[in-house]
C-alpha cells in the first residue's frame, strides 16, 4: 500500500527533527531513508509507524488518513535495530504475537508461523529463547514477527546497524530476494549509502530534518541535487574548485586544453582499484580514481606531471 | 626464581580469598546467625511441646492471624501501587515526577513509631483529622484491624516500587513499542509483555514487601491498642510475651516468624528464573 507524508514537523525541545516533509512511498515499492545521524531519518519513519507524534502534517497510509491513529492501528510491521525481541517468549510465541493478539484460532496460527520461519530460515528454532540466537537470527525472527500479521506497510529502522559486516551484507541480499516475494511496500532508515545504493529501488536523502533529493540509486549518484547529496552517496574529489567523481576524471601524459597539470604525488594499489593522489598547480591536492590496467598503461609513477580533464560536467559549488 | 615467586603469589591470593570469606562469614555469624540461633535455642530450652503450647493458645493464633490478615491485605495493594507507581516515574514525563520518587523512599527515612503517630493524627477518634467523620458513620480506623493495615502498607510501601524501578528502565521501551506496533493495545501490551518482562523485580518486591509486613513492630504498635486476643499482631504478642517474662512463649512466637520470613525468601529462590530464560 502506499504511504504518503504530507508537510510534516516535528520538533524535540530545541532540536529541529523534521522540518516540512513531504514525502511518496509507491504500493510495493522498496525505499530507503538515508542520511546522517540527527538527520531526521528515524523520526520520520517512527512518525509513519505511530511511535512518534508529528507537530503538524499528515501521513496517509493506503488512502486512509492514520495521522491520529495509534500504531496498534495502523497495521504496520516495524522492525527496531536492536531487534525488540520478547525476551521471555520463544520464538515461535514471538512470531505469533501479533496473530494471538488478534485472536485467530490455534490451528491458522501454527499454520503461519511456520510458513514464516520457513520464510526466515529459522524453522528448527521454534522452541528456542531469543537469548539462545545470534543477532542475525534475531533480526529474523524479528522480520518474520512483523510479517506475521500482513501489515499493509513493512517499516526498518537501521535493521542491519548492530550487525557485524559479513551478516549485514547477507541479510541485506537477502531483504530485497524476500521483497521480490512478498512485495510488501518497504521503507527502512539506514546510513550506510552502499546499503541503501544495493537494496532500494527509491532512496530518500535527509539532513537536517528536510529532503535533500529522491531518486533512484543511480540518479542519485550521478545527478546529485546538491554537493550533500553528492558527498553523502559516493567518493568526491575537487578539481578547480568544482565537485567530480574521482573515477570520472581522465589522465592525459601531454599539455590538452581544459586539462588541469598536476604531479603525482603517490600510487596507491588497491587491487583492482589504484588510487592516484595528485598536487595540482595551485597547490591544492586532490585524487583520482583508476583501474590497475589503466595506471599499467600510462605507467604513472610518483613525481610524474599530468593533466587531468573531467569526463563529465562537474558540479559546481 | 619466577615459578617460585608464582607460586608465593599464588598463595598469598589464596589466603586473601579465605580471609575475605572469614571475614564476611564471620561478620554475618556474630551479627545474625549467633543471636537467631539463641532465640531457636531459647524457644526449646523446656521442649519442643512447652514450645507448641505456647503458640497454640488462642491469643497466639489470633495474633499470627491477624498478621497474616495485614500480610494478605498490605501485599497485594502494595504491589499492584508498587507496579503503577513505578511505571508513572519510568515511563512517564509530568512535573511531579521527581517529588513522587522522594516521596515513595518517606517510609525508608521516617521511624515507623513516626508514622503511628501521624495515622494517630489523621485518623484519632476524638482529634484525628478525619477520624471523627469515620467514627460518626461507624468506622473505626485507630485502635483497629484498618489502622493497623494502613500501617503496615506505610512502611512496607517502597519495595516493589524501588525494585521494579530498575528492572523497567534496563527492559526499555522497545518491546513495548513493538507489541504496539503489532496491534498490541496498551493493556494488552501491559500485561503480555511489560509484566512479564519485570515479574523478577516484582516477585523480589513481592518478598521483601511480605518480609517487612510480617515482622513491622512499630507503627502497628502505635495504632494498635494492643488489645491482646484482638488487636495484637504476632510481634506485639512477642513483646507482650516477653514483658510478662513468659520466655518461652516470646521465643516460640519469634520462631515462628521467622520460620515465616525464611519460607518467603526460600519461596522466591525456589521460582527464581532458570538461566538463558530470564
Amino acid at each position: 500500500m502506499s504511504i504518503v507524508v504530507d508537510s510534516v514537523s516535528k520538533r524535540f525541545g530545541d532540536f529541529q527533527a523534521l522540518n516540512d516533509v513531504s514525502l511518496e512511498v509507491r504500493d510495493g515499492s522498496l525505499t530507503a531513508l538515508l542520511g546522517p545521524s540527527g538527520g531526521g531519518k528515524s523520526t520520520l519513519l517512527r512518525v509513519i509507524a505511530g511511535l512518534e507524534t508529528p507537530d503538524s502534517g499528515k501521513v496517509v497510509i493506503a488512502g486512509e488518513d492514520a495521522t491520529a491513529k495509534p500504531p496498534q492501528r495502523r497495521n504496520v510491521g516495524f522492525v527496531f535495530q536492536h531487534y525488540a525481541a520478547f525476551k521471555h517468549m520463544t520464538v515461535r510465541k514471538n512470531v505469533a504475537f501479533g496473530l494471538t493478539i488478534r485472536k485467530r484460532p490455534q490451528d491458522e496460527i501454527d499454520g503461519r508461523v511456520n510458513e514464516l520461519l520457513e520464510l526466515v530460515h529459522l524453522d528448527g528454532f521454534a522452541d528456542r529463547y531469543p537469548s539462545q540466537l545470534s543477532g542475525g537470527q534475531r533480526q529474523r525472527m524479528a522480520l518474520a514477527r512483523a510479517l506475521a500479521v500482513q501489515p499493509r506497510v513493512l517499516l526498518l529502522d537501521e535493521p542491519f546497524g548492530a550487525l557485524d559486516a559479513t551478516v549485514r551484507k547477507e541479510l541485506r541480499l537477502w531483504l530485497r530476494r524476500l521483497h521480490d516475494e512478498v512485495h510488501v511496500t518497504t521503507v527502512f532508515v539506514t546510513h550506510d549509502q552502499e546499503e541503501a545504493m544495493e537494496v532500494a529501488e527509491q532512496i530518500v536523502v535527509l539532513n537536517h530534518g528536510t529532503i535533500e533529493q529522491v531518486g533512484a540509486p543511480r540518479d542519485l549518484y550521478e545527478k546529485p541535487a546538491n554537493e550533500f547529496v553528492m558527498r553523502f552517496v559516493g567518493p568526491v574529489s575537487e578539481l578547480s574548485g568544482r565537485f567530480i567523481r574521482p573515477h570520472d576524471v581522465e589522465i592525459l601524459l601531454e599539455r590538452t586544453d581544459g586539462a588541469a597539470e598536476a604531479t603525482i604525488d603517490r600510487v596507491v594499489h588497491l587491487g583492482f582499484e589504484v588510487r592516484i593522489e595528485l598536487s595540482l598547480g595551485d597547490g591544492e591536492s586532490t585524487w583520482v580514481q583508476t583501474t590497475r590496467g589503466k595506471a599499467e598503461e600510462l605507467e604513472l609513477d610518483e613525481g610524474q606531471t599530468v593533466w587531468l580533464r573531467p569526463e563529465v560536467e562537474p558540479v559546481s559549488v | 626464581m619466577s615459578s617460585k615467586r608464582s607460586v608465593r603469589t599464588r598463595q598469598s591470593r589464596v589466603s586473601a580469598k579465605h580471609a575475605l570469606r572469614f571475614l564476611a562469614l564471620g561478620y554475618l555469624l556474630l551479627l545474625l546467625g549467633i543471636p537467631v540461633g539463641l532465640v531457636f535455642f531459647n524457644a526449646f530450652q523446656d521442649g519442643v511441646g512447652a514450645a507448641w503450647d505456647a503458640v497454640s493458645t488462642p491469643e497466639a493464633q489470633h495474633a499470627f492471624y491477624l498478621t497474616m490478615v495485614m500480610v494478605a491485605v498490605a501485599v497485594p495493594l502494595n504491589t499492584i501501587f508498587g507496579v503503577l507507581c513505578a511505571l508513572a516515574i519510568v515511563r512517564q514525563r509530568f512535573g511531579g515526577r521527581a517529588v513522587l520518587n522522594a516521596i515513595v523512599d518517606l517510609p525508608f527515612a521516617v521511624s515507623p513509631v513516626v508514622v503511628g503517630l501521624a495515622l494517630l493524627l489523621v485518623y484519632g477518634r476524638r482529634d484525628g483529622w478525619v477520624g471523627e467523620w469515620f467514627s460518626e458513620h461507624g468506622i473505626q480506623i485507630i485502635f483497629s484491624t484498618p489502622g493497623m493495615i494502613l500501617a503496615t502498607m506505610f512502611v512496607s510501601l517502597p519495595f516493589v516500587v524501588r525494585e521494579v524501578i530498575p528492572v523497567l528502565r534496563e527492559i526499555g521501551t522497545e518491546q513495548e513499542q513493538a507489541a504496539a506496533t503489532l496491534g498490541a493495545g496498551p493493556l494488552q501490551t501491559f500485561f503480555r509483555v511489560t509484566l512479564p518482562a519485570i515479574r523478577w523485580g516484582v516477585a523480589y518486591g513481592i518478598v521483601l514487601t511480605t518480609a517487612r509486613a510480617l515482622g513491622e513492630f512499630g507503627a502497628v504498635s502505635v495504632v494498635s491498642g494492643k488489645l491482646s486476643g484482638q488487636t495484637e499482631t504476632a510481634t506485639l504478642f512477642v513483646e507482650n510475651r516477653f514483658q510478662r517474662f513468659d520466655e518461652t512463649g516470646a521465643y516460640a512466637a519469634s520462631v515462628v516468624l521467622a520460620l515465616l520470613a525464611l519460607v518467603t525468601l526460600l519461596a522466591m529462590n525456589v521460582i527464581k528464573p532458570k538461566e538463558g530464560q530470564g
